[in-house]
């Protein structure tokens, strides 16, 4: 029993006893040294600066007026009015950046939610049920993953403007409602998160296959659901070829396609500038909150889809 | 029995049948299309062509007039470029990060995690608007300070707009393909660790011999992602373009079959420019995966 205590604490890397050999304390720091600390330390420090810099910027850039957004530095604040800026953002053209808010959070949401469902169904009845062509149809599935989406957007187009679907919400939703990673997500953790016993004691007890399902599988496939939850609605949220391709009317726009439009006229109409920054800081902060605080999910799926895979 | 087989087979029906038919309708079915369009091309009949138009089988004509147009190949040549140089800086950056993270002996590991995938949550295009806004001379910070320390920093120049372009996928995904690995790096049996300590290897020797090998998937799975999504590069030549005159009508290949098909209305020539493109990602990907099989590790 000694072994394994000290095996256990030795894996927390806590002194404890200073006559052990000091190797079977802390096996899994190695590098102990204040000065090696510090080096890795200030390579990781470097690398956050990069990647927050423009974050910084924006976040300055969005309290300027037009003016001091050319005539002032880049990286401090100088007469802030980010009030202002937001409520022009907003208010612009009868209010058409919450229009483009809502078009966004409903592709998203919707297409996330249905795309989940149909992922883990899919997932599920490939893991737990035998039947002919199994293997088939989940290679076939797993092709999927590897075409690439914009390969798709123009043959989709012709056919939505074949059935006149083109530039409504449809246009953009349908296509969004398909997710083959997360079958393949969702069928590896069927297999390992739901046990057939319990399907053959709610079969005994008369519950039905979409009962089961539903009450069960699903709740048993949480993780898996909230990953491919958060995939999907990032994917979507993130997609701008399709948008662009699919809609014309500025109405049915989400926020990326309309900053675009912004951005791409803001050359002959300066004041867009601002618009177009504050805009995008708008946009991207909840997001960078959600990504944040919704951390530990990304984890558990992504170990789920690289570990097995 | 009958009873039982039919409820079995409702079931499946009932659970796959909803993704099977929005995989149809959404992924096959414009597929086929696609190849469909590549093969025909639009004959008119009449003077002038008032007699209508019709489609007709016209073979490989299209796909021999994207491959004879330079400016496609060009295109499809800079896509390449640009992935040989993107997909090592991504797939090493994205690496380092992970081990220094995982290395656990540096502070504020978790403010490190947070800080790096954050960008993720950026879309490709607000992202380019962003690094667009960074790049602009009068704008830009970073060209201020260039020219304060003497440098002339030109980043939106025909000679640096494709690496501008690679920075700005690079700042966007390496978070994303990082947080891959760490998954992976946190898998590993702690008992390795506590075999290696003992058996005297230092930290070089544990990253090389322990944890490189066994996050071989990870690595995998994310350069393979990388690959796909450098040779779709889109939304950010789309925005950078107002900005730079570096960026032609058909800087990338998906930026070429976009303006085949909506400024000019060759549909055909747009979708066998897309099925070439989609052919070139799926032989890099598959051929890196054949390549890392073939000389995998000997089990």
């Amino acid at each position: 029993m000694t072994t394994t205590e000290r095996t256990h604490t030795g894996k927390k890397g806590k002194d404890q006893s200073p006559k052990q050999p000091s190797t079977v304390q802390k096996p899994r720091r190695i590098q102990r040294s204040p000065g090696w600390r510090i080096l890795v330390t200030a390579a990781l420090a470097v690398a956050a600066v990069y990647f927050l810099f423009p974050v910084y910027w924006l976040t300055i850039a969005a309290t300027k007026s037009t003016s001091s957004l050319f005539g002032s530095s880049g990286l401090t604040l100088d007469h802030p009015q980010l009030l202002t800026n937001l409520v022009n953002v907003v208010t612009y053209n009868g209010g058409i950046f919450g229009r483009w808010t809502l078009n966004s959070v409903l592709y998203s949401g919707v297409g996330a939610v249905v795309a989940t469902i149909c992922s883990l169904a899919a997932g599920y009845c490939l893991a737990k049920f035998t039947f002919r062509g199994r293997e088939v149809w989940f290679n076939i599935i797993l092709a999927g993953v590897m075409i690439p989406g914009t390969a798709l957007a123009l043959p989709l187009f012709l056919l939505m403007s074949q059935v006149g679907l083109v530039n409504t919400y449809w246009s953009v939703l349908l296509p969004s409602l398909v997710s083959p990673f997360g079958v393949y997500l969702g069928r590896i953790y069927a297999q390992a998160a739901v046990p057939d016993s319990l399907l053959e004691a709610s079969r005994l007890d008369g519950a039905g296959e979409f009962r089961i399902f539903f009450t069960l599988v699903l709740r048993l496939m949480m993780p898996a659901a909230v990953t491919i939850f958060l995939f999907q609605f990032i994917g979507i949220w993130n997609n701008f070829f399709l948008p662009l391709v699919m809609l014309s009317d500025q109405s049915l726009y989400p926020i990326t396609l309309g900053l675009v439009q912004w951005q791409s006229v803001s050359d002959r109409h300066p004041e867009l500038y601002q618009l177009a920054i504050g805009g995008a800081f708008l946009s991207v902060i909840p997001i960078m909150i959600a990504i944040v605080s919704l951390q530990r999910f990304w984890k558990a799926g992504l170990t789920e889809g690289s570990v097995k895979g | 029995m009958t009873t039982t087989r039919s409820r079995h087979r409702l079931a499946i029906t009932g659970l796959l049948g909803p993704f099977i038919v929005l995989f149809t309708l959404a992924m096959v079915l414009p597929l086929v299309y696609a190849i469909y369009e590549s093969v025909t091309g639009i004959q008119r009949s009449g003077a002038f062509g008032q007699g209508g138009s019709s489609p007709v089988f016209v073979g490989l004509d299209n796909y021999i007039t994207a491959l004879g147009a330079s400016a496609f190949v060009a295109s499809l040549g800079r896509v390449l470029l640009f992935a040989v140089v993107q997909v090592p800086v991504m797939i090493i950056l994205a690496t380092a990060l992970a081990l220094l993270l995982d290395a656990a002996s540096a502070w504020g590991v978790r403010f490190f995690r947070s800080a790096y995938f954050l960008p993720y949550g950026v879309p490709g295009v607000i992202a380019s608007i962003l690094w667009g806004f960074l790049y602009t001379p009068g704008l830009s910070p970073l060209v201020n300070f260039g020219s304060a320390l003497g440098l002339d920093l030109d980043f939106l120049g025909g000679g640096s707009i494709l690496w501008s372009i690679a920075n700005i996928v690079t700042w966007q995904y390496a978070g994303y393909n990082m947080l891959v690995i760490v998954a992976q790096l946190k898998s590993i049996d702690a008992d390795l660790f506590e075999a290696a300590s003992i058996d005297g290897a230092n930290a070089w020797q544990v990253i090389t011999r322990i944890k490189l090998p066994l996050i071989r998937p990870a690595i995998v799975l994310t350069t393979v992602f990388t690959i796909i999504g450098t040779i779709q590069l889109f939304a950010e030549p789309l925005v950078l373009k107002p900005l730079s005159s570096a960026i032609t009508s058909s800087f990338t290949p998906n930026l070429s079959a976009y303006n085949e098909a909506f400024a000019n209305n060759n549909y055909n020539l747009a979708a066998a420019e897309s099925v070439l493109l989609a052919l070139v990602a799926c032989a890099f990907s598959f051929g890196f995966l054949k390549l890392v099989t073939r000389g995998g590790s000997p089990s």
